[in-house]
């Protein structure tokens, strides 16, 4: 064995138990239903558990991730097994359909997540300091080169890749998804998911609206991650800190999300759910237990935003180095305030809003069934009070690696700096007011609805603030296009055609047509790649140097681009073209005589040609780690304080403090730059 | 300055080119299909002003960012910086204050359009709907009969009052520029003009679960005397159905029961009525079984006792229908041959 890579024994691993688990889901399964169910979801789960954690036991061994994912197996099966024994002695059905029974699914659920937890290590310290116990602040390492990854570890640096490679992760899975059911959708009638499918317990339609619903939400944590991923890594060295304010909450707002991702996922073979990502009740109440998982997983990955956001906003406050007064803040700092500030206060209504329906379906509490005097639009009201501010948390750390970009590659100052900055803070503030507007058809208050298009339509004055400026940037600039600049022009054009196809929407009168159509897919698809996807990537290609000491191959990263930016014009410009057509949002099918076959089929291959140059970016992602060109120096002439020092970073950041001694921006000055290193202060022993 | 001169031209030319490719797709001037109510004029003209709008923004921006791409490009080899420029307050003024002018102006606009499309004829013709999962059903009570489809009279403004007997669904007729949820607990309002003859759908544009995607019922929008014609007909049709089969027809359109099991061998969302009496029905478990009265007053009551091959459980809702009006519908069911 030990001539194998790890990897392939992972994979070898992930084979064996897999089938180990799938067999004994279906012997489980067996028991409970007297008939052999071959794509049942029982044995899918099971299967799904077991190779899951088989892989990282065959890649890392028995410690860290592995010891968190066996924990979370064993403890969900602890808690279902509870509750499904009080049950029993209550008199109910002890096992259901899907072996637990729905009360069973969400507290193992539950309890699995806390012992991931637990499992991994992420609680040691804390359950010391309980005992009374000290533990040292930096921790010594335990783990060398790749595998410190796998681990828990306190440092903000390691902490960032992992979001970001868990991003890149369920970005992947998130992207298959949509290829399914996109491939479904290239021609009118039902191809491949017909009604005659059964796979984990759901019709061809059924299965086609889990892959649906769970492609919106498994990109919506990922981007979540993604953020948090750069803002983790970049921000700490931003502003001259060690780390961030609090390393082990870090930790744990990172590894709380690795539960809810694998909650997520189950959700799909637990039965699924048929609701789109926003679950709106009373439709989200009678789905299957998939409904449960999917609501616990977006419940425990909140907890993650909310506690991450918290401690950017620490770190910004008290870690600043000498002289970084508020207008010397890098912009991407302002940008991550602005994002903290609507993590930290709006994340809780999305969970409580699927708390609420998570208790109608388990105790009869009628929140919104109206038959107990509940209210299905005020769910909505709720839960888009989170999730319209959200999108700003998706867009305004990647319109903050736009700003912060630009001026390197151009080698002018950043436009009106003080501007951008508070037109972050103004964005924050306006998305705040704004969520009725994805209502304007729910049936509420019909009046209202003027006052929330006159606030929806104010975003557009901060927004436009951004793109003048970014215009005035690159007037008359010294402007080269290296792979990071492409992607930051991708997306301030994408993100234009976002903002361009917003006001539409936003205009009651035309969005009582637009809305639930593709129209919304296509404009949604454009703020999101414009304000996320593209900067994502402009941020992997501009800070992986620092990372990992090596370039990303320029070539491969040019062909990335070129191959992904006109595959994505034709892809939402076809969505929008057949929205506009009539095509309505969510539908496996779609009426022949509509005519929109042909769009359909074209905008099917621009998806698959996006895939295929992520699977580029991919390839050119790990082969660059070990075979990248060694990054010399400052790879990209920047006044900013990390290109200050050898990459990789060192492991404690910077030896000697800094001091900011003029702009952030300020080329073309002529000045000492941005930072100076300070020499420590003569010894005063004697 | 010259370039200002040259960026200003390209911005005016390039409003007009983007204006006039989105005219070529036909998308500038009007929305698709074509517009059939008197409502949808207004959001035709709403989005045509829209169309212009986006136009010179898209300009106002890419032109620049393109004209700076190719005029500022550092040369080869040059390390030199750009301009020392940090911003120009009055200008970062300006392009606050432009765009919220542009913005209340378009906000009104919007405003009065809503109003407009949403002017009440007091002689509105008041027709019921309820919507379940797949199906629509519409409710004429002046004459006090039910239909699966949709029949209005052309130029005659109708309120559709809308109730949900399970989830949200909405009401959408890509034709009417108009879309209004329907959600259970709640009465909503869809206040329509028809101005153009033809046949059209009712789609269905909230997810409501499996079949959403076919939760489509014809809509027919005729001439005032074909409409007289077409409910003289179906009154006709509801005074002959005083027989078992007749009540039992009537019972199977009102409880929505038609749009997912059809009368003709059509594959809907269940199973077929059409020869399904007395034939033999195989079930997901292996099994079959002979669709005789009980089986089919099993069936209707508790669906997911015996369910047939291909079609999936815990898709088709409850109904509070007495004995009779169950043994009515399967009268209605053995007509079917």
């Amino acid at each position: 064995m030990k001539n194998i890579k790890p990897f392939w024994r992972g994979i070898l691993f992930l084979v064996v138990f897999g089938a180990v688990g799938y067999g004994l889901g279906l012997g489980l399964d067996f028991l409970m239903v007297k008939s052999l169910r071959f794509s049942g979801p029982v044995p899918s789960v099971f299967a799904l558990l077991f190779a899951f954690t088989a892989f990282f036991l065959g890649v890392f061994g028995f410690r860290g991730i592995t010891r968190g994912l066996v924990w979370q197996v064993l403890g969900t099966l602890v808690g279902g097994l509870l509750v499904a024994g009080i049950r029993a002695i209550m008199g109910l059905p002890a096992f259901g359909d899907f072996f637990f029974t729905e009360p069973s699914w969400v507290f193992g659920a539950l309890t699995g997540a806390i012992s991931f937890l637990f499992g991994v290590g992420v609680l040691d310290d804390w359950m010391k300091w309980t005992r009374g116990i000290d533990t040292p602040d930096e921790h010594e390492e335990h783990y060398h080169g790749w595998e410190k990854y796998f681990a828990v570890s306190l440092d903000h640096k390691v902490i960032g890749v992992q979001y970001t490679v868990t991003a890149l992760l369920l970005i992947s899975i998130g992207g298959l998804f949509a290829l399914i059911f996109r491939s479904e959708l290239a021609e009118s009638q039902l191809q491949f998911l017909t009604t005659n499918l059964n796979l984990f317990s759901q019709n061809g339609p059924q299965l086609y609206n889990s892959l649906m619903s769970l492609h919106g939400m498994i990109m919506i944590v990922s981007i979540l991650l993604g953020t948090a991923g750069f803002i983790n890594y970049v921000v700490p060295l931003l502003l001259g800190a060690q780390d961030m304010a609090f390393p082990r909450l870090n930790a744990f707002s990172y590894w709380v999300s690795v539960p809810a991702a694998v909650l997520l996922l189950m959700s799909l073979f637990l039965g699924g759910f048929d609701t789109g990502w926003t679950g709106y009740p009373p439709l989200s109440a009678r789905a299957p237990v998939g409904m449960q998982m999917f609501f616990l997983g977006v419940f425990v990955a909140g907890w993650s935003s909310i506690l991450g956001s918290l401690n950017v906003l620490v770190t910004v406050v008290r870690m600043r180095a000498k002289g970084m007064t508020a207008w010397r803040l890098p912009i991407l700092v302002w940008a991550a305030v602005a994002t903290g500030l609507i993590a930290l206060t709006a994340t809780q209504l999305i969970g409580l809003s699927f708390q609420l329906v998570m208790f109608q379906r388990l105790f009869g509490m009628g929140f919104f069934d109206p038959a107990k005097g509940g209210n299905p639009v005020l769910f909505q009201h709720l839960f888009w009070f989170y999730s319209h501010p959200a999108v700003y948390v998706f867009v305004l750390p990647g319109l903050g690696v736009i700003s912060e970009l630009l001026p390197v590659f151009v080698r002018k100052p950043l436009f009106g700096y003080k501007w951008i900055a508070m037109s972050s803070l103004g964005i924050a503030l306006v998305g705040f007011v704004v969520w009725a507007h994805h209502m304007f058809t729910s049936g509420m208050n019909e009046y209202l609805r003027i006052p929330f298009m006159y606030s929806t339509l104010l975003v557009a004055i901060p927004t436009g603030v951004k793109f003048f400026s970014w215009v005035a940037t690159m007037w008359k600039g010294k402007i080269s296009t290296p792979t990071p600049m492409l992607f930051v022009l991708g997306g301030i054009v994408v993100f234009l055609m976002g903002g361009l196809s917003g006001p539409p929407n936003a205009i009651v009168s035309t969005d009582l047509q637009l809305h639930d159509t593709y129209f919304i897919v296509g404009h949604f698809h454009d703020t999101i790649f414009g304000g996320f996807v593209f900067p994502f990537f402009a941020a992997i290609y501009y800070w992986f140097p620092k990372a990992t000491g090596r370039r990303m191959n320029e070539t491969l990263g040019k062909i990335h681009f070129w191959l992904m930016t006109p595959a994505f014009f034709v892809m939402t410009f076809g969505m929008m073209y057949v929205g506009l057509l009539g095509m309505r949002r969510r539908i496996v099918d779609y009426d022949p005589a509509l005519h929109l076959d042909a769009t359909h089929f074209v905008v099917t291959i621009a998806a698959f040609l996006i895939a295929l140059s992520v699977l580029i970016f991919f390839f050119n992602f790990f082969n660059s780690i070990k075979n990248g060109e060694k990054a010399e120096g400052n790879v990209w002439n920047s006044r900013s304080p990390e290109w200050q020092v050898p990459s990789p970073m060192p492991v404690h950041n910077y030896e000697k403090p800094l001091e900011v001694v003029g702009e952030p921006y300020g080329y073309g000055s002529g000045d000492d730059g941005y930072i100076k290193f300070v020499e420590p202060a003569v010894n005063a022993h004697k | 300055m010259y370039h200002f001169v040259i960026v200003g031209v390209l911005v005016i030319l390039m409003t007009i080119l983007t204006y006039m490719g989105i005219d070529a797709v036909g998308l500038a001037r009007h929305m698709n299909p074509v517009s059939a109510s008197a409502q949808a004029v207004f959001v035709d003209q709403m989005w045509h002003w829209e169309i212009w709008v986006i136009s010179f923004l898209f300009s106002l921006i890419v032109v620049p960012l393109v004209y700076s791409l190719i005029f500022f490009r550092q040369k080869k080899g040059e390390m030199k910086d750009g301009e020392h420029v940090e911003g120009n307050t009055q200008l970062e003024i300006a392009w606050t204050i432009m765009p919220l002018i542009i913005v209340v102006i378009f906000a009104y606009f919007g405003a009065y359009t809503l109003g407009e499309e949403r002017r009440v004829d007091p002689n509105a013709m008041v027709i019921n709907v309820k919507a379940q999962q797949f199906t629509w059903t519409f409710e004429y009570p002046q004459y006090g009969f039910f239909s699966s489809e949709l029949h209005l009279p052309v130029d005659q403004q109708v309120v559709l009052k809308m109730e949900s007997a399970d989830v949200i669904h909405s009401f959408w007729v890509p034709e009417f520029r108009l879309k209004q949820d329907v959600v259970p607990g709640r009465t909503t309002e869809y206040r329509i003009t028809p101005d153009l003859e033809g046949s059209y759908k009712v789609r269905c544009a909230e997810l409501c679960g499996t079949s959403h995607a076919y939760m489509e019922n014809p809509l027919v929008v005729t001439s005032q005397a074909d409409y007289d014609a077409w409910v003289q007909e179906q009154i006709a049709i509801a005074a002959a159905s005083k027989t078992p089969e007749g009540q039992g027809k009537v019972l199977a359109t009102s409880n929505g029961c038609v749009g997912c099991h059809s009368a003709d061998g059509t594959k809907l969302t269940g199973p077929t009525w059409f020869d399904l009496f007395g034939s033999e029905v195989p079930l997901a478990d292996g099994t079959t079984t002979t669709a005789d009265e009980a089986y089919l007053a099993e069936s209707i009551k508790d669906p997911n006792v015996k369910v047939v091959e291909g079609f999936p459980a815990n898709v088709m809702p409850a109904f509070s229908l007495t004995d009779e009006e169950i043994s009515n519908i399967i009268a209605y069911i053995k007509t079917l041959k």
